[in-house]
């Protein structure tokens, strides 16, 4: 055996219960970042996926980003001239020139449109009144931007052309309205408009803020409601590739003018919320390492002081300060290997455990039980992260023992 | 011929606010086989004078030759190297790895060393042990010996790379007269028959009047030498 290693080993065995401490203390660290690592990423790729599954990739809308510039502030570019008590112009709602546009879009390869008008609406079912966004769509060119269909758990798309007045409700919708399929409800529209329609559809995507609050029903039905014939609002476009959605909308966007946001743009909100949930989980888990590492940088601390005389001898020997570095840190690295092993043992032992459990649980995402996402970059993490604070922790250590002076420490033994 | 050792003008300060003058004004050459001892008064720098000629610690002016080689501008590494190699210490305390058998201590500069398979160490270190009395404790560990055997096995590791040197700072002051007897011997023995140089830090006259020649330190210089060179 290489003999640093061996008298590493030594060190550790005179040692048994520290040691045990601190590989247990890595252990923890390890195994809770890839228990919560699975539990967190779970529930993000989770929602992403099925985000961009049953959500267009792309939406224009008929808004603008910032208002027009005045034509003075056009004159002046660098803010001679200041405007004030503007008020902006009421400008008529929807998307111009729709068809023209979508027809444009559609003869691109790498994406698919469909024209939608979305709308707030109440829905009024025996004493309830309900608000709910009513999406008019064209079932056709909705099949190709959405998986509405896929998601359907009563009735189907069809059914929106068979019935009169058909209507897709999502399922905390209908919840709340207490309506069930077959069920007709008077739907009232900000125009004042009020159509008896009928429930032909329930739809579950397992993202709570699209299935509390959507509803779907005929293009020309809305446009009805809403008193505004042959107008659309909103451009739903689905892509081949979803990650080009940020650049797709951005150019989309800078060539209608209109606001076009990705999905991304569209669930920041959740979306920043995992970024906070991962800051949360990697700072857990460093806290539970950096006191594992402080375990560790003790114990070769300790054992530092304890062997400075077999320090000196070696160095008497003809050891070199390179030698005696190698015992200690190989002692930091021993603990963090043996604690990763084991901490990867009680991280899949965690997520198993996680996995088994049933609960309902209703988020932004319903689900029965933890969404639990496996991947063996999670252990890798963990693992590279342990193993470097632990030699971290024993570098100092291991660099003040090589430099000790031998003569200084036979002196003080004689 | 060019002497095994030699110290020209060694000078050892310590510095501080309050600079202490280990050693001055060394001069001597030591030729191979030669058996010295370096006596005087406790705190004359005769342990200082040792660390310097075993290159533990470098003078801070003059010079020490090994084997004609200038050693004072070598790096710690090659001082390492040279230790390794060519000297061999033995103390007053026996300095042993206590979780190593007596065998695997033996063996431990070989292993430094890496010149030689495991096996081949391990037949060299049985045959030192054998030398000096110590095959029945070979597999012991140094808590299970008695004083002497114990500095016995030191000798047997400062052995282990055949050294030139030998350089011992009071190695018998733990010692019966018995057994500081017997690691005189063993010091003898060496010198005479393996033409290994031994320098040895005693201040048992009893025992320094078994060497060719005794080194008296007084104050950090050398007061006087009983036998001159014999070059
Ligand atoms: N680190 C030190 N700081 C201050 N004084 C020291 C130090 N090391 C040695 N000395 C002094 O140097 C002198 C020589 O010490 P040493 O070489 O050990 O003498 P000896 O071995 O002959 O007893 C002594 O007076 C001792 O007190
Ligand atoms: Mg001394």
């Amino acid at each position: 055996m290489w003999l640093p290693l061996e008298i590493a080993l030594t060190h550790l065995r005179n040692r048994k219960r520290q040691t045990l401490v601190s590989v247990l203390g890595v252990a923890m660290g390890v195994g809770f970042f890839i228990a919560m690592a699975a539990l967190m990423q779970g529930f993000h790729v989770y929602f992403v996926s099925k985000v961009i599954d049953v959500w267009p990739h792309v939406v224009i809308k008929d808004e603008y980003r910032s208002a027009p510039l005045q034509p003075a502030q056009r004159l002046f570019s660098d803010g001679v001239v200041m405007l004030r008590g503007l008020k902006p112009r009421d400008e008529l709602r929807g998307i111009k020139d729709a068809a023209t546009e979508i027809a444009a879009l559609n003869r691109r390869s790498d994406l698919t449109a469909a024209p939608t008008l979305r709308a707030q609406v109440f829905l009024r079912y025996g004493s309830k009144d309900v608000s709910a966004t009513l999406v008019g769509i064209e079932p056709e060119q909705e099949r190709r931007v959405s998986h509405l269909e896929n998601d359907l758990i009563a009735g189907n798309l069809n059914a929106l052309h068979t019935a009169a007045n058909g209507i897709i409700l999502g399922d905390g919708v209908a919840k709340k309205a207490g309506a069930v399929m077959n069920d007709t409800l008077s739907v009232t529209s900000p125009a004042g408009v009020i159509l008896k329609m009928k429930v032909v559809g329930i739809f579950r995507t397992g993202i709570t803020p699209i299935d509390n609050l959507e509803s779907y029903a005929l293009l020309k039905k809305v446009q009805i409601l809403q008193d505004r014939p042959n107008v659309i609002n909103q451009i739903r476009i689905r892509l081949s590739d979803v990650n080009q959605a940020h650049s797709i909308a951005k150019s989309i966007e800078a060539r209608l003018g209109y606001r076009t946001e990705s999905w991304e743009e569209t669930y920041e909100n959740i979306l920043s919320i995992f970024v906070i949930q991962n800051g949360i989980m990697y700072s857990t888990v460093s806290a539970i390492l950096i006191v594992a590492a402080f375990g560790i940088f003790n114990i070769i601390s300790t054992v530092v002081h304890e062997k400075t005389r077999d320090i000196g001898i070696l160095k008497s020997i003809g050891f070199e300060e390179r030698d005696i570095r190698h015992i200690f840190l190989i002692e930091g690295l021993l603990v963090g290997l043996v604690g990763t092993l084991l901490g990867w043992a009680l991280g899949y032992g965690l997520t198993r455990m996680l996995g088994a459990i049933r609960i309902h649980n209703e988020g932004f995402i319903t689900a029965e039980g933890f969404i639990l996402h496996y991947t063996i970059i999670h252990y890798l993490i963990a693992g590279g992260f342990a193993i470097l604070s632990a030699t971290f922790a024993a570098w100092l250590p291991a660099r003040k023992a090589a430099r000790l002076n031998p003569v200084d420490i036979i002196r003080g033994a004689a | 011929m060019t002497p095994l050792l030699e110290a020209r003008g060694v000078m050892r300060v310590l510095p501080g606010p309050v600079p202490v003058t280990l050693v001055r004004d060394i001069h001597f050459s030591v030729q191979p086989g030669e058996f010295i001892a370096i006596t005087g008064p406790s705190g004359s720098g005769k342990s200082s004078l040792l660390y310097l000629l075993g290159l533990l610690d470098v003078p801070t002016s003059g010079s020490i030759y090994l084997e004609g080689r200038e050693t004072s501008k070598l790096g710690r590494n090659e001082l390492a190297e040279l230790r390794l190699k060519k000297l061999g210490f033995v103390f007053q305390f026996h300095f042993l790895l206590p979780e190593f058998s007596v065998l695997e201590n033996v063996m431990l500069p070989m292993r430094k060393l890496g010149a030689r398979s495991d096996s081949l160490m391990r037949a060299r270190a049985a045959e030192i042990l054998d030398e000096l009395g110590l095959t029945p404790e070979a597999r012991k560990t140094p808590d299970q010996l008695s004083g002497g055997q114990r500095q016995r096995v030191a000798i047997a590791r400062a052995l282990a790379n055949d050294p030139l040197i030998i350089l011992a700072d009071e190695p018998t002051g733990n010692l019966d007269t018995k057994n500081g007897r017997i690691v005189f011997d063993i010091f003898k023995r060496l010198a005479e028959q393996n033409r290994q140089t031994v320098i040895t830090v005693t201040h048992d006259p009893h025992l320094s009047e078994h060497t060719q020649r005794q080194i008296h330190l007084v104050d950090g210089s050398i007061a006087g030498t009983e036998h001159p060179a014999l070059v």
